[in-house]
C-alpha cells in the first residue's frame, strides 16, 4: 500500500504537491512505526523492573507444594533467560499474539477486548462532551473577556481541573444519596431487552461520566479561550464586521474557525488516551474497563497483560498523533506550503 | 434560520437526557420490588478469575464454586469439625493408607442425572492426571496414589503415605459426562454456564458477565433441602468505599473485608446489621534468624544477631500486641498465640502464662544483658562484632497497619536498646524481598484453612526454596523438633492425638520465634437486616458469614418477615437527589435557552 503510494508519486515529476504529500505520510508513517517499536521494547523491559514475584504473589494463601512452584515457573516461562523472553514476546507480536495472562490464564488479547468497549463507552462519551462544553465555554469567555461570565467559568474550570478524580468521584456519590447507582455498568435486576437495558447503562454513566467530563473540560476551554483570545484584535476581523455580519456570525466564521487549531492537537492527543481509560473513576464507580485491568495487573506483577495493555494504549495515542498531524495539513493551508 | 434549527436541536437533546437520566433509576427499582426479599445481593470486592473450579484460585471465584458443587467432606457450621457431604461416612484400612468413603445416595445433578461415586473418581483423576487441571487444587492429590469407584456409591482413594487430612479435601465434586467432554481446562467455554451452571451444590450457576456479576439460583433439588431465598447475586465492586455507599442505598445486601471506620460508621445506620467475627489469618512479625536455601546455605542480608534465639525472644517480650490491636486496629483483633488462629479451636494453641511473652521491657533488657549484648555510649546495643545492633523493618507502603505499627515496634525495640529503621516500601517490594531474605524484621500474615495440615508445612525444612526468591516456607524456619512433631501430625489419624501434636508443634514454632505472631484480625462484615433476618456462621455465634470454608452462611440466608427489599429501592435521599438532578437540568436548559432569545433580539 505505502509502497504503491511511493512509487506512483516518484513517476509523476510534475505536480510538486503530491510529491510533497505522499513524502510527508510516509515520514509520519515511519515515524510512527519508529515509535511503536520503542513502545514494544520499553514495554517489555519497564514492567520487568517492578520488583516481586509473579508466582509468589498469584500463589499467596492458597496450597501449593515447591514442586506445584517450579511447574507453575516453567509454566509461564520466567524461569527462561531475559533474552529468550523478549525472543518469545517478539515473535508473538509479529503473529499478534500478546500473550497469555499469568492471572487469568487467558489471551490477553481477549481480556483487553472484554474491557475495551466499557472504557471507549465511559472516556468517549465524557471526551466528547468535555471537547464541546470546554469549546463552548472557551469561545464565549473569550468573546467576553474580562467579564462576570468570563471570570466565574475560568475560574471554575480552574477549580474542578484541580480535583482528585477520586475525591471528587466519591463526593459525587455520596452527594447524589443514592440517586444514582454507586458502582458497576448494569444493575443485575434489569430486563434483558434492549431499551431497558440501554436506559440502565445510561443511568449508570452518568456519575462516571459527570466526574471526568468536570475534570477534564478545563483544558478545551481554556486553550480555546487562549486562542481565541489571540485572533480578538485581527484585521479580518474589522473587514468582517464592516461588511455588516452580526456578531454571532463573524465569530462562528471567521474567529473560531482560525482559533480553532492548537484545539485540534489536543483534541486528538485525548483521543489516544481514551483507550487508556481512567484507573481512578473505573475504581470509584466500579466500571469494569480497562484502567482498573492496568492496576490489577500491577500488583502480580501481570507481565503479558502489562506488556499488551502498555501496547495497545501508547499504540493508540501514536495513531491519534499521526491522524492529527495529517489532519493539520489539511486543515491548515499555511502548513501545506512548508 | 440556521441559528435557530439548532437551539431547537440542542434543546431536544437536553429534553432527551433529562428523560433519561429521571426514567433510569425507575427500571431497577421496578424490578427491585418484584425481587421481594428472595433475592440476596452480595457485593464482591474481589475480581474472578475464573469459574472452572480446576483453575479458579482467588477467594472470590472459590467461595462461588463452594455454592455450586458439593464436597465429599466439609467443614461443618458449628465447630469446623469434617462433616458429611457428598460422601456419608469414610473409613480407613489398618495400614492407613487406603480411604473408602460411602457416596450418597440420590443426590442428582441439575441436569437430572445421578451423582455417583465415578464423578467423584473421574475429578480426582482428571486433577492427578491433567497437568492443566491441577491450577486450583494439585495439592490435595499430591500424596494421592490412585482414586477409583467401584460401584456408584463407593469411593476409594489410596495414598502414597499416611495422610490425616483426608477429610478436608477442599475439592469440588464436578459431573464426569459434563467435563470429560472438556479437552481443554485453558478453554474459554470451561467458564461458561452451560459447563459450569451443571451443579449439585445448593445454587446454581444461571449467569456470568466478566467483571460484573454472578447469578446464581437456588438448587431446587439440593439434598439437603432447598435454600430460603431464590436468588443470589456477586456483584463487583472494585472500591470498598462504593460497596458500603450501595449497602447504604440498598443496592446491595452484603458486604464484607470492611475496615474499622467503615465498621464503625455501619454499626449505627439504619436498616444495617454488623458482624465481628473471628478471623482466620494471623499478622506476624517476621524475624530473619538465618534465611536458607533447601541445601542449607544461606541466603539474603539478615543481621545475624537475630541467629541468638535469646536476642529473639527479647525481641518478642519487648513488643505490646495488645495496643497494636487497640490503637491500630481499632480494637477488631485478638492478641496472637500459635499460628492456628482461635477460630479454630480444635487446633488453636495459646501459651501458657509460665511460657507467654508477656510485655516487659525490663525482662527483655534483662535477657539481652544476660546474653552479652552490653550497651554502647549512645545506649544501643552492641553485638559480638562490636557493631551497635540496628535493624530495618520491612512493611508495605499501602498499609495502614504497616505504617501505624511500626512507629510503635520502632520505640518498643529503641526502649531495650535496639536501633530500627522503617522501610516502608511497595508491596511487590516486601514480597520480593521477604522471599530473598534480604530483611531483618518484616510485618507479614498468613491465611489459614480448618485443617492446620497446610499452614504447619511452611514451617517445615521441606518448604524451604531450591533457588533465592522461590520459598513456599513463611519465615524460613527449620528445626527438626518442629518437622518430627508435623510429620507425626499429619499421620495420626486419631483426631485428639492429632490435636495435642498440633498444639505441640505451635508451641515449639512459639519456644524458637523465627516470627511473633502479632495478633488474628476480626473479620468485618454488614448486611441489611430489614431485608434478611439471619445467616449461618461458621462457628456457631462467633464466625464470619462470607468466605467461609463451605456454604453455609449464604444458604442458611433467611429473609426478614415477609419485607420486600427495601420496599422497592428508592430511598427518600433519591428522590431528593432526582428532584435535584431534574431541576438543575431544567435550570441549564431554560438560561441557555433564555440567554440565546436575548442576544438575538439585539442583533435583530
Amino acid at each position: 500500500m505505502t509502497n504503491a503510494v511511493s512509487t506512483a508519486a516518484a513517476e509523476l515529476d510534475e505536480p510538486r504537491r503530491g510529491t510533497g504529500t505522499a513524502r510527508f505520510l510516509l515520514g509520519k508513517l515511519g515515524g510512527a512505526a519508529g515509535s511503536l517499536l520503542l513502545v514494544v521494547a520499553l514495554g517489555f523491559l519497564l514492567f520487568r523492573m517492578i520488583p516481586g514475584d509473579p508466582v509468589t504473589t498469584l500463589t499467596r494463601d492458597r496450597p501449593t507444594s515447591p514442586d506445584q512452584l517450579a511447574q507453575l515457573r516453567a509454566r509461564l516461562g520466567v524461569d527462561k533467560p531475559l533474552y529468550q523472553q523478549f525472543l518469545d514476546y517478539l515473535s508473538g507480536l509479529l503473529h499478534g499474539d500478546l500473550g497469555t495472562s499469568y492471572g487469568y490464564n487467558r489471551p490477553v488479547s481477549a481480556l483487553i477486548g472484554e474491557r475495551l468497549g466499557p472504557t471507549l463507552l465511559l472516556v468517549g462519551t465524557a471526551t466528547v462532551l468535555a471537547v464541546a462544553l470546554g469549546l463552548w465555554l472557551g469561545v464565549r469567555a473569550a468573546w467576553r473577556r474580562g467579564s462576570p461570565f468570563d471570570r466565574t467559568q475560568t475560574g471554575i474550570a480552574l477549580t474542578l481541573w484541580s480535583m482528585p478524580q477520586f475525591w471528587l468521584g466519591l463526593l459525587l456519590l455520596i452527594a447524589t444519596q443514592g440517586a444514582f447507582p454507586s458502582g458497576g455498568m448494569r444493575s443485575p435486576a434489569t430486563p434483558p431487552e434492549f431499551l431497558p437495558q440501554l436506559l440502565d447503562v445510561a443511568h449508570h454513566l452518568v456519575l462516571p461520566c459527570v466526574t471526568l467530563l468536570a475534570v477534564i473540560y478545563a483544558q478545551y476551554m481554556l486553550v480555546m479561550r487562549s486562542s481565541l483570545l489571540g485572533e480578538m484584535n485581527a484585521d479580518y476581523l474589522t473587514t468582517a464586521r464592516a461588511k455588516g455580519l452580526r456578531e454571532d456570525l463573524v465569530r462562528r466564521r471567521h474567529a473560531v474557525p482560525n482559533a480553532l487549531l492548537p484545539t485540534v492537537t489536543l483534541v486528538f492527543l485525548q483521543f489516544g488516551l481514551v483507550v487508556s481509560g481512567t484507573v481512578t473513576v473505573e475504581t470509584v464507580f466500579s466500571w469494569p474497563g480497562l484502567g482498573l485491568l492496568t492496576y490489577e495487573a500491577l500488583r502480580v506483577p501481570d507481565l503479558p497483560l502489562l506488556q499488551g495493555v502498555f501496547v495497545v494504549m501508547a499504540g493508540s495515542v501514536i495513531v491519534m498523533n499521526l491522524i492529527a498531524e495529517v489532519l493539520y495539513r489539511v486543515l491548515d493551508p499555511r502548513v501545506r506550503a512548508q | 434560520m440556521r441559528f435557530r434549527r439548532r437551539t431547537r436541536w440542542v434543546k431536544s437533546i437536553t429534553v432527551a437526557g433529562a428523560a433519561l437520566l429521571v426514567a433510569g433509576p425507575f427500571v431497577p427499582a421496578a424490578q427491585a420490588q418484584q425481587q421481594g426479599g428472595k433475592v440476596l445481593r452480595v457485593a464482591l470486592v474481589q475480581e474472578i478469575d475464573h469459574l472452572n473450579p480446576f483453575l479458579a484460585s482467588f477467594a472470590s471465584s472459590t467461595m462461588v464454586g463452594r455454592m455450586t458443587w458439593e464436597f465429599l467432606t466439609l467443614p461443618s457450621a458449628e465447630d469446623n469439625t469434617p462433616a458429611p457431604g457428598l460422601a456419608e461416612s469414610w473409613s480407613t484400612s489398618p495400614d492407613k493408607l487406603t480411604w473408602t468413603y460411602k457416596i450418597r445416595d440420590g443426590v442428582k445433578w441439575s441436569d437430572g442425572q445421578p451423582v455417583t461415586a465415578k464423578d467423584a473418581a473421574y475429578t480426582f483423576t482428571r486433577i492427578m492426571t491433567d497437568e492443566n487441571a491441577q491450577e486450583a487444587n494439585g495439592t490435595y492429590v499430591e500424596n494421592f496414589d490412585s482414586v477409583t469407584a467401584p460401584d456408584d456409591h463407593t469411593l476409594v482413594i489410596r495414598t502414597k503415605a499416611p495422610q490425616a487430612s483426608m477429610t478436608a479435601l477442599d475439592v469440588p465434586i464436578v459431573p464426569e459426562h459434563i467435563w470429560s467432554h472438556q479437552a481443554a481446562m485453558s478453554d474459554p467455554v470451561t467458564d461458561s454456564v452451560p459447563v459450569v451452571g451443571v451443579g449439585d451444590g445448593p445454587f446454581l450457576i444461571s449467569e456470568y458477565r466478566p467483571n460484573e456479576l454472578v447469578r446464581l439460583k437456588a438448587n431446587p433439588d439440593y439434598w439437603r433441602g432447598r435454600a430460603k431465598i431464590d436468588e443470589l447475586q456477586f456483584i463487583s465492586y472494585k472500591n470498598s468505599e462504593a460497596a458500603v455507599n450501595a449497602l447504604k442505598n440498598n443496592e446491595v445486601d452484603f458486604v464484607n473485608r470492611l475496615t474499622s471506620t467503615q465498621f464503625d460508621t455501619l454499626k449505627n445506620a439504619p436498616g444495617i446489621a454488623t458482624n465481628q467475627a473471628g478471623g482466620r489469618r494471623y499478622r506476624e512479625l517476621m524475624i530473619n534468624h538465618g534465611a536458607q536455601l533447601l541445601s542449607r546455605q544461606p541466603i539474603g542480608d539478615g543481621n545475624p544477631v537475630l541467629k541468638d534465639v535469646r536476642v529473639r525472644q527479647a525481641i518478642a517480650r519487648a513488643l505490646d500486641p495488645q495496643t497494636l490491636v487497640d490503637k491500630v486496629l481499632g480494637g477488631y483483633g485478638q492478641p496472637g498465640g500459635g499460628i492456628v488462629p482461635a477460630s479454630f479451636p480444635a487446633y488453636h494453641w495459646d501459651p501458657p502464662a509460665s511460657a507467654r511473652y508477656a510485655f516487659d521491657p525490663a525482662a527483655a533488657n534483662a535477657q539481652l544483658d544476660q546474653a552479652g549484648y552490653p550497651r554502647g555510649n549512645d545506649g544501643i546495643r552492641v553485638g559480638p562484632d562490636g557493631k551497635p545492633i540496628e535493624l530495618r523493618l520491612l512493611g508495605r507502603a499501602s498499609e495502614d497497619f504497616a505504617q501505624r505499627a511500626s512507629d510503635y515496634v520502632v520505640s518498643w525495640l529503641g526502649a531495650v536498646g535496639i536501633r530500627v529503621t522503617k522501610q516502608l516500601v511497595s508491596d511487590n517490594e516486601v514480597d520480593q524481598r521477604t522471599n530473598e531474605g534480604n530483611y531483618d524484621l518484616a510485618f507479614s500474615g498468613w491465611g489459614t484453612s480448618p485443617d492446620p495440615d497446610y499452614i504447619l508445612s511452611k514451617q517445615t525444612c521441606a518448604a524451604l526454596p531450591t533457588v533465592p526468591g522461590s520459598s513456599s516456607s513463611t519465615a524460613f524456619f527449620c528445626d527438626a523438633d518442629f518437622d518430627r512433631l508435623y510429620a507425626a501430625e499429619s499421620t495420626e489419624f486419631d483426631p485428639g492425638q492429632r490435636a495435642n501434636l498440633v498444639k505441640q508443634a505451635q508451641a515449639r514454632y512459639y519456644d524458637q520465634v523465627p516470627s511473633v505472631v502479632l495478633d488474628y484480625d476480626n473479620v468485618l462484615e454488614a448486611y441489611r437486616s430489614d431485608n434478611f433476618a439471619s445467616f449461618t456462621k461458621q462457628p456457631a455465634n462467633t464466625g464470619q458469614i462470607m468466605e467461609q470454608s463451605g456454604y453455609w452462611g449464604f444458604y442458611g440466608a433467611t429473609p426478614a418477615g415477609g419485607g420486600a427489599n427495601g420496599s422497592g429501592g428508592l430511598s427518600p435521599g433519591a428522590w431528593i437527589g432526582i428532584a435535584a438532578g431534574v431541576v438543575v437540568v431544567l435550570a441549564i436548559g431554560g438560561t441557555a435557552a433564555g440567554r440565546r432569545r436575548k442576544s438575538a433580539d439585539d442583533q435583530e
